[in-house]
């Protein structure tokens, strides 16, 4: 595939990795990655390990899976369970996610009617289906996938198909980076940018980072080149002492972005203060749906409230894996009783989670 | 859960499309892009094309990563 290959290609790996080595790092330099495929890609294809000594790559709150509160979580898999007759629909990775109480997976071996789908599409076209049933689509995800929910829930209208609503737990990249900055926990000396929620909000969106806390910036694609490439970007930056926004994605990522999809969030959703895992509650950074769609609204349909969470987990220490404060080694759970097969937190639920990544690939 | 998969465009009507995925045809929605045509390159995620892959700019990016560490 075009666009895939080119940018896998192995032997220009060591030249690349000659010309960070060459840029002659010496200190220690913290890099944060925001995005649950970039995690991936660097653990798979072995990138933390080739870094010169002092390079150290962290993971952010890159998985939309991970950074969903117990509280979310429990909330669904309540509702789920009290309302055999609703189908729940979701994305794969949100199913296995424990909460307190049980995961969405579990509820549905009680006899909970959850569906895994591929796109909020799939969705709305059970409902059309089953027009006896209420569907609601339990939307995570970041500014990529938002834009796509917000596309279904018109076409919804446009249908009028009335049997289906969203449960919006969708959250913005942008202010975590900016708490993360506010945070004294970590030093962070540049971020790799996550390229698809940058197509959508183009680079602009980090202008604060690197204008307010001189902070680096580059927005890299996904395959190992462009890891690499945004990596050598991000440290020839820090040596240099400057602070730009800089794009390596620049096939699919401009300045300012999708507008079309941009116009879609802005006509449904508005932006609220929102709790993400391991950092409590981070303003403006989620997206609900504006009063005028509450129909679709699936809060509001069926007053789905937040609950306190029961003794989940306590030693899971997740929350400091989504923040970069400890690399899942460093958690006395990780591959001891915690592992894919019998997951204690998100971050080990989800492919995109830092604990699934090291799991898979960088197991010692 | 952000990710992006490069597809070929084989057909676009309105906002409905049929992309290319490495030899899978797959029916994906065109609803949060303009101007996308039949033989562009796209990135689609869950369902739909989120955006148009600039060929010019790819070709840029990789003759960065050929010319990195030869020049003096």
């Amino acid at each position: 595939m075009r666009y895939i290959e080119e940018f896998r290609d192995s032997s220009q790996v060591r030249r690349i990795l000659d010309a960070i080595e060459a840029l002659g790092f010496t200190e220690d330099v913290n890099l944060m990655e925001i995005c649950g495929t970039h995690t991936h890609s660097i653990s798979k294809y072995g990138i933390r390990g080739v870094m010169p000594s002092g390079v150290r790559l962290l993971s952010g709150p890159g998985c939309p899976v991970c950074v969903t509160t117990e509280e979310e979580i429990d909330a669904i898999v309540k509702f789920a369970r009290e309302n055999r007759d609703v189908v729940i629909a979701t994305f794969g990775d949100m199913i296995k996610v424990p909460g307190s109480v049980g995961s969405l997976e579990g509820v549905r071996a009680e006899g909970a009617d959850v569906r895994v789908v591929y796109s909020p599409l799939d969705a709305l076209k059970i409902a059309m289906k089953e027009r006896e049933k209420e569907v609601v689509f339990c939307a995570v995800g970041f500014e990529t996938t938002a834009p796509a929910v917000g596309a279904t829930v018109l076409k919804a209208i446009e249908l009028g198909v009335d049997n289906f609503s969203i449960l919006s737990l969708h959250r913005l990249t942008p202010p975590a980076m900016r708490a993360l900055m506010e945070s004294s926990d970590v030093r962070i000396d540049g971020f790799i940018c996550p390229g698809h929620v940058t197509t959508i909000t183009g680079s602009v969106a980090y202008r604060f980072l690197a204008e307010q806390y001189r902070t680096p910036c580059v927005v890299a694609g996904f395959e190992p080149l462009d890891a690499l490439l945004g990596i050598y970007m991000l440290l020839k930056q820090i040596k240099e002492g400057r602070a730009d926004i800089e794009v390596e994605y620049s096939r699919v990522v401009t300045a300012d972005g999708n507008p079309k999809a941009k116009r879609i969030l802005e006509r449904l959703f508005k932006v609220v203060d929102a709790g993400w895992r391991g950092f409590g509650l981070v303003p403006m950074s989620g997206l609900k749906l504006k009063e005028e769609f509450y129909l679709y609204d699936a809060e509001k349909r069926f007053y789905i409230r937040r609950v306190e969470p029961e003794d989940g987990s306590p030693e899971c220490r997740c929350g400091d894996v989504l923040r970069g404060l400890i690399t899942p080694e460093e958690c006395t759970l990780f591959n001891t009783i915690c592992t894919p097969e019998s997951p204690r937190g998100p971050c080990m639920v989800s492919t995109e989670g830092t604990c699934a990544a090291y799991y898979r690939y960088e197991r010692r | 859960m952000c990710l992006g998969i490069p597809a070929l465009v084989v057909t676009i009507k309105d906002d409905e499309a049929v992309v290319d995925v490495a030899g899978a045809r797959r029916r994906v929605s065109a609803a949060l892009t303009e101007g996308v045509k039949e033989g562009d390159y796209v990135i689609i995620h869950a369902g739909f094309i989120i955006q148009k892959i600039d060929t010019e700019r790819a070709e840029e990016t990789l003759k960065m990563l050929r010319t990195i560490g030869t020049g003096p």
